[in-house]
């Protein structure tokens, strides 16, 4: 159904990593790869989720494609809009315009600054001022809203605001950073309904996110990230089942999730230092062999992607 | 040890409404309590308030009749917070982070994964699921009697949720402290609470 | 080559000259003020790399004894000046509205009076002299230091491990030394290192203006001023060599205290 649809953004490759020194007191410095590997396609009226733990880097994957990242960072791979290369110029001329980025928290918006002119960004004619009308109204903002300072808005409401602000330039590609930590379910639930409506109305959205439950519910396809690499990449479809899952790390996520066992394996998510050879997830890993510490290739499997040997393997035996 | 909080209210200034007015709350020793709240509902300054980190303006938080900001030395009631980086100084090594605990126990370290590498680590070189292992053991104390965890495992991966949570349930029902547990997720709290409240504006 | 090695070599670099400067002066006290009339008015050569001037004495030596005596006389202000900050904004930070209403008042009043106009008033008031440019230097510098530490200091107390240290029953000895102590001392040391140069400099401004050191005391200030008079007469090398000394020293002192910021500030701490 949407194969036909216009590929807005694709990452090939992406890999992110920070000059760093070696000890606190040290002076070698290390490149400290945070991102290795990632490869997202978004297309016109989809939503994509990446769904990673805190500190796993995928935050950076934000910044990496809207060029804001520090001075340290380096960026390796290939992205491209609409079919052509996002270069560094490129994308400084479409940020905020097609290409936005909807923040965590209302302190993105200017605290002297009422609301009305802030979602205009400054223009004061009519065809600006319609459209942040229509945009409330779509919204549920009342216009009363228009006269407030952001300090006097309620929660929900600054998170209303800053996706009227995002969706003023009528953008075709929307990157929402972690919208949801510290809300109520409902609320979360709220404010990612709007991203989905947002990609309903035909623009791409990539959702950053820790909440595997949410984005379950909302997105096209989860991109699962571990300890900086993307190990799946599956419709939303197959999250409902374990066994539609490919990498076992997806699976053990699965499990995880209170309603269905509230399982658990052993270990942790390595720190980018202890990254180990090959699998990042290897160690933890039911299926793991010598294999497993080479470098393992992005397949395809299915309608979704998969970093995964055992699954390789097990995919050949299906077939 | 019972923890009571009797008639607490609060506002962060005189202009606001108040966020917390009359609410009382009985905890045992043997029970795990489920908080849930609508957002804004002030959860995390309520956590506050029991831990003694926030005085109410009206209202007491007592431990067995006696409140709880007379006590000396480590408090009973000890809180983990939702985000592990700000809970720990960045110039510590996680070793001094381990020590500032009351006689935290070896098998709290192993139970809790934390392995003996990271132990000379800055914070900056640690995860964030594997620094708040650190501060659940840090809060694990000998003198600890209850716990408070405010989104614990929020922006933790669900395996780490559920490793965190099954090692929680197991330490606090062996030691006999009382469990008081904020989520937004109330499938969470349906699989680890013994009681839960919905609490109301 | 990256920040660290960088910072490493300007420091390495700062402390041999400025040490060597302020000990060499210590032992040309003599030779400072040794007038040979044979010798006078001697362009800069191999014999006198700075020349002479119009007593026959040799200018490398008076400079060298100048500097001498200005990083001292620098070091002993800054060291005073850098204590005072110390102490009181600490004070200010933790002892309550009282107090910090009262150091913050004063900080403005400090700050709010040009440096070098309370240096002279102090200077003149304590009977010029050493003294007098030491408590001078050192009461007028202290403020913006204290400030920097009162604000590191008020952040701390409201952070949350500091908050958790108390919760876990730790007194307040072991929360300033574990907690509080490991940022305020790369805090301190570089603004310490940062005093310096500004010690020196208002050191020899007043100096030069005649109302510090004594002009029988080679200090760069007297140097300076009683070459100037010599300018005119084209004896261009009795100021050009000291007054880059100076320079000189100023410019070391800010490098090093510049690049040890550049370490311990989180935006470029990686660089």
């Amino acid at each position: 159904m949407k194969n036909g649809r216009k590929t807005i953004l694709e990452i090939k490759n992406m890999s992110i990593s920070f000059k760093q020194y070696a000890e606190k007191k040290g002076t070698k410095q290390i490149d400290l790869p945070v991102i290795r590997d990632l490869s997202v396609t978004i297309k016109e009226g989809e939503m994509v989720a990446v769904v990673g733990s805190s500190g796993s880097g995928k935050s950076l994957l934000a910044h990496g494609v809207l060029g804001l990242l520090p001075y340290n960072g380096k960026m390796e791979g290939k992205i491209s809009y609409c079919g052509k290369p996002l270069t560094p110029k490129k994308v400084e001329k479409l940020r905020g315009n097609e290409i936005v980025l909807v923040p965590q928290s209302v302190s993105y918006l200017d605290p002297l600054m009422k609301v009305g002119a802030q979602v205009r960004g400054g223009r004061k004619d009519a065809a600006a001022k319609e459209r942040s009308r229509e945009l409330f109204r779509r919204y549920g903002l009342e216009e009363s809203v228009e006269d407030l300072y952001p300090f006097e808005l309620s929660g929900g409401m600054a998170r209303r605001v800053l996706i009227c602000t995002a969706l003023m330039k009528n953008p075709k590609l929307v990157i929402a950073d972690e919208p949801t930590p510290g809300l109520h379910l409902e609320a979360a639930r709220q404010t990612l309904s709007d991203f989905r409506a947002i990609a309903d109305q035909g623009a791409g959205v990539l959702l950053i996110t820790h909440d595997l439950e949410l984005a379950m519910e909302v997105a096209d396809r989860i991109v699962v990230f571990y300890a900086g690499t993307t190990i799946e990449e599956a419709s939303a479809d197959d999250f409902r089942q374990e066994d539609t899952l490919r990498h076992p790390y997806s699976r053990a996520l699965h499990r995880a999730i209170p309603q269905n066992g509230f399982g658990y394996i052993e270990g942790t998510q390595p720190y980018v230092k202890d990254m180990p050879e090959g699998c990042p997830f290897g160690p933890r890993c039911e299926g793991f062999c010598e294999e497993c510490q080479k470098d393992i290739p992005w397949v395809k499997s299915g309608n979704g992607y998969v970093r995964c040997i055992g699954s390789l393997e097990a995919g050949r035996m299906r077939a | 040890m019972i923890l009571t909080a009797k008639d607490i209210s609060f506002r962060y200034s005189k202009k606001d409404r108040e966020i917390l007015s009359g609410f009382s709350l009985e905890v045992s020793q043997e029970e795990v309590v489920g908080l849930v709240a609508p957002s804004g509902f002030g959860k995390t300054t309520l956590c506050k308030i029991l831990a003694g980190y926030q005085k109410p303006d009206r209202g007491e938080v007592l431990l067995d009749g006696k409140p709880l900001s007379g006590i000396k030395g480590p408090c009973p009631v000890q809180m983990i917070w939702q985000h592990p980086e700000q809970s720990v100084n960045p110039r510590l090594r996680m070793r001094e982070v381990i020590l500032e605990g009351d006689n935290i126990g070896q098998d709290i370290i192993k139970g809790l994964g934390i392995e003996e590498d990271w132990m000379n680590r800055y914070p900056a070189e640690l995860s964030g699921g594997e620094l708040q292992r650190f501060c659940i053991a840090r809060a694990l104390g000998k003198s600890t009697g209850f716990l408070l965890a405010d989104e614990i495992s929020t922006m933790l991966d669900l395996i780490t949720q559920s490793q965190i949570w099954h090692f929680l349930l197991e330490e606090t029902r062996r030691r006999h402290i009382g469990l008081i547990a904020v989520s937004h997720s109330s499938a969470l709290l349906d699989e680890i609470c013994t009681r839960k409240i919905e609490l109301q504006r | 080559m990256n920040q660290r090695k960088k910072t490493i070599i300007y420091f390495t670099a700062a402390v041999i000259f400025l040490a060597a400067v302020a000990i060499g002066g210590l032992f040309c006290k003599e030779a400072a003020q040794a007038t040979d009339f044979s010798q006078k008015n001697l362009l800069p050569g191999l014999s006198h790399p700075f020349g002479t001037d119009w007593l026959g004495r040799d200018m490398f030596v008076r400079t060298i004894r100048g500097l001498s005596l200005s990083i001292l006389i620098g070091l002993a202000a800054a060291t005073v000046s850098a204590f005072a900050a110390l102490i009181l904004g600490i004070a200010s930070a933790t002892l309550g509205k009282g107090v910090d209403a009262v150091i913050t008042w004063i900080i403005d009043l400090v700050m709010g009076i040009p440096h070098i106009l309370l240096l002279l008033l102090i200077s003149v008031a304590l009977g010029k002299g050493l003294t007098g440019v030491v408590v001078g230097v050192a009461l007028t510098h202290w403020t913006s230091l204290a400030r920097v530490i009162r604000g590191e200091v008020m952040q701390l107390r409201e952070s949350q491990y500091i908050k958790i240290a108390e919760k876990l029953g730790h007194g307040k000895l072991h929360i300033a030394v574990k907690h509080m102590l490991p940022h305020l001392v790369p805090q301190f040391l570089v603004g310490l290192i940062l005093l310096f140069p500004h010690a020196i400099l208002h050191e020899s401004s007043i100096t030069f203006l005649g109302f510090g050191l004594s002009s029988e005391q080679p200090a760069i200030g007297i140097i300076l001023s009683e070459s100037m008079k010599y300018l005119v007469t084209g004896k261009w090398w009795l100021a050009l060599f000291p007054g880059l000394m100076l320079v000189l020293t100023v410019i070391l002192f800010d490098v090093a205290g510049e690049s040890l910021r550049k370490l311990i500030d989180p935006g470029s701490a990686h660089k």
